[in-house]
């Protein structure tokens, strides 16, 4: 099988900050917000190429939200950035009624996503944003798996006319998907083609499955990888037609299993196609302190938890 | 330039659709709704260079966003008979299928509304957004907002608020409801909210007072006089007192009729004191 390469580590949310000062370029209308994150986001080359087009807000994260719901009347594309934790929950009511329901086109930019985000610990760790954002009629939402697809999601959404959630994430991770790739919002992408069994993963689970399943190969058990980097609109076609193919499923997300990608899948193949399916995600529980490695090995996020859920849901066909 | 009796008459035409929309479907929201008649009427009527023919993006024109948003009644009644939909439409109020949702949205597509309100506190965060947005297109027009006062006890409010003065949104009104009453009594009981003209003026802004908000003269020469403070480097607020209920003297004074629709004997009473003029939907 025909290996992915690394071509250099490289964190997140740096390809949301290239992708944001690449839009700045291009795009007069897009506008960027940011609640005293500036670093964290990778947000300052485009403010520095476009003083006039960022909103600092401070640590206020509900009047950022309201402010770029605002900035769209007038025709403005606003980014608003900052760690996922302050970026939904925080702000539930504000992205609902302000932005959501009352369809505005606003980007919410989520770094420091999941428990990689590391020692900062559980109060910074949230593991429940892409099931509170995919329950907000017609909110996109988008988990990116490496710099160059969070990059080229960011340039993508600009494009689209409505809400989107964009989660990204703090660590430097494998670069491994093409730097020209056409991002299309709610379009899988196979990775790797199998029989046995198909493993469906979000952002920084996709390396993992990656590696997953070149164990697997070696093991004689054939694993068909796709990257779902949209949660919503989910790729029904491409979910229901691989599984098809395998008879079971392995999701995996850094994420609780309570609402996140593995819950929309079951959902998909319960109406059309049910199999077997394990989840590889948080077990309803709060992250800690830890270096991102130890956390995704301590909670069960990893290629390892992959194989074992792989071998596992093979047994049950 | 209207005449004054013009637009006492259509104030009053203006109570009398408060009235019977939340009669009819007994709900809604009539006291803050009678309150800020004038205030509503001045505004469309008066003061703000808007179109009818309804962009969202609304360059070149004023915009208006209403915070408070269960005061709903007022804010369709004057968008209706300033031409934005048809006044018939009053009549869908609260209704299913209807564009006039119980508190205001977009998401129906009525004509008018740029967002949705009514979980509080946020209107003044969208407003200040739609400011920095004019001020990026090299609009010149204001972007005018209205709040509750027991709304300012959402916290939002004062984030919005530090960022305004510190950013210098000088092409925002924003007016405050001082009707002194929400739900559960009056805000004195509820939760005091101390000298809000300090507070205001502490955080940086310009604060102008009407001290009668149902006086048409003194709102229209308030919000006039409001007009000319924009433009100088501080966003300049309002602290409007009003009664709610104003114009039903049973609903006057009392926090009663904040959620509370009349019954048909309440009603009949209610409209004996505010004549048909423009007639009625």
């Amino acid at each position: 099988m025909k290996k992915y390469t690394d071509t250099g580590k490289k964190d997140t949310r740096s390809g949301f900050g290239d992708g944001l000062t690449e839009l700045g370029r291009k795009n007069p209308n897009v506008v960027a917000l940011c609640a005293d994150l500036v670093g964290s986001l990778k947000m300052q080359d485009f403010i520095d190429e476009n003083p006039e087009r960022f909103f600092q807000v401070g640590i206020a994260e509900a009047n950022m939200i309201g402010i770029a719901a605002g900035l769209t009347i007038g025709g403005k594309i606003p980014f608003a950035g900052t760690f996922a934790n302050f970026a939904t929950g925080r702000v539930y009511d504000q992205i609902r009624q302000s932005v959501a329901y009352s369809g505005k086109n606003v980007k919410i930019c989520a770094s420091h996503s999941g428990v990689t985000l590391g020692e900062d610990g559980a109060t910074h760790q949230i593991l429940e944003d892409i099931g509170l954002m995919k329950m907000l009629p017609g909110m996109t939402v988008i988990n990116t798996c490496d710099y160059n697809q969070t990059k080229a999601a960011t340039i993508a959404i600009a494009d689209h006319d409505g809400p989107v959630y964009l989660r990204f994430g703090r660590p430097k991770v494998a670069n491994f998907t093409p730097e020209d790739q056409k991002f299309e919002i709610g379009k899988a992408v196979k990775l790797y083609g199998g029989n046995d069994v198909t493993i469906i993963a979000t952002g920084h689970l996709v390396w993992e499955a990656l590696q997953a399943a070149e164990k697997l190969s070696e093991k004689g058990i054939s694993a068909e990888v796709i990257n779902i980097h949209t949660i919503k609109p989910l790729d029904e076609d491409a979910i229901i037609k691989s599984v098809k193919k395998t008879g079971c499923v392995v999701t995996a997300e850094e994420h609780n299993f309570l609402g996140g990608l593995g819950e929309s899948v079951a959902r998909t193949l319960a109406e059309n196609n049910p199999a077997p399916q394990e989840f590889v995600a948080t077990q309803d529980t709060f992250g800690e302190s830890g270096t991102p490695e130890q956390l995704m090995d301590k909670y069960g996020l990893n290629a390892e938890a992959i194989i074992k859920a792989s071998e596992k849901v093979l047994s049950r066909k | 330039m209207s005449d004054i009796q013009e637009l006492k008459d259509f104030a009053t035409q203006v109570r009398r659709d408060i009235l019977r929309q939340v009669h009819k479907v007994n709900s809604g929201h009539p006291g803050g709704s009678l309150g800020c008649t004038e205030f509503f009427t001045a505004l469309y009527k008066e003061v703000m260079h808007h179109n009818t023919s309804f962009d969202m993006d609304g360059k070149e024109e004023d915009l208006f966003f209403l915070s408070n948003g269960h005061i709903s009644p007022v804010f369709y009644s004057v968008l209706a008979r300033t031409g934005y939909f048809p006044v018939d439409e009053l009549n869908t109020f609260r209704l299913i299928d209807s564009r006039l949702q119980g508190h205001p949205t977009t998401h129906e597509g009525l004509p008018g509304i740029r967002v949705a309100s009514g979980s509080l506190g946020q209107g003044m965060s969208v407003a200040i957004g739609a400011a920095e947005a004019k001020k990026l297109n090299k609009d010149k027009h204001l972007v005018y907002s209205l709040h509750g006062d027991g709304e300012l006890q959402e916290g939002q409010n004062w984030e919005a608020i530090m960022y305004a003065a510190a950013n210098k949104i000088d092409n925002l009104i924003a007016t405050v409801d001082l009707n002194g009453q929400q739900i559960d009594g009056s805000t004195e009981t509820v939760l005091p909210m101390g000298n809000l003209k300090k507070k205001f003026e502490a955080f940086g802004w310009d604060v102008l007072e009407i001290e009668d908000g149902n006086d048409m003269e003194q709102v229209i020469d308030g919000l006039k006089e409001a007009k000319t403070h924009t433009g100088k480097g501080k966003p300049v607020c309002i602290l409007m007192t009003t009664v709610m209920g104003n114009g039903v003297d049973f609903m006057m004074h009392t926090h009663a009729w904040h959620g509370k629709a009349p019954n048909d004997e309440q009603l009949e009473k209610a409209l004996a004191q505010n004549p048909e003029t423009l007639g009625d939907y």
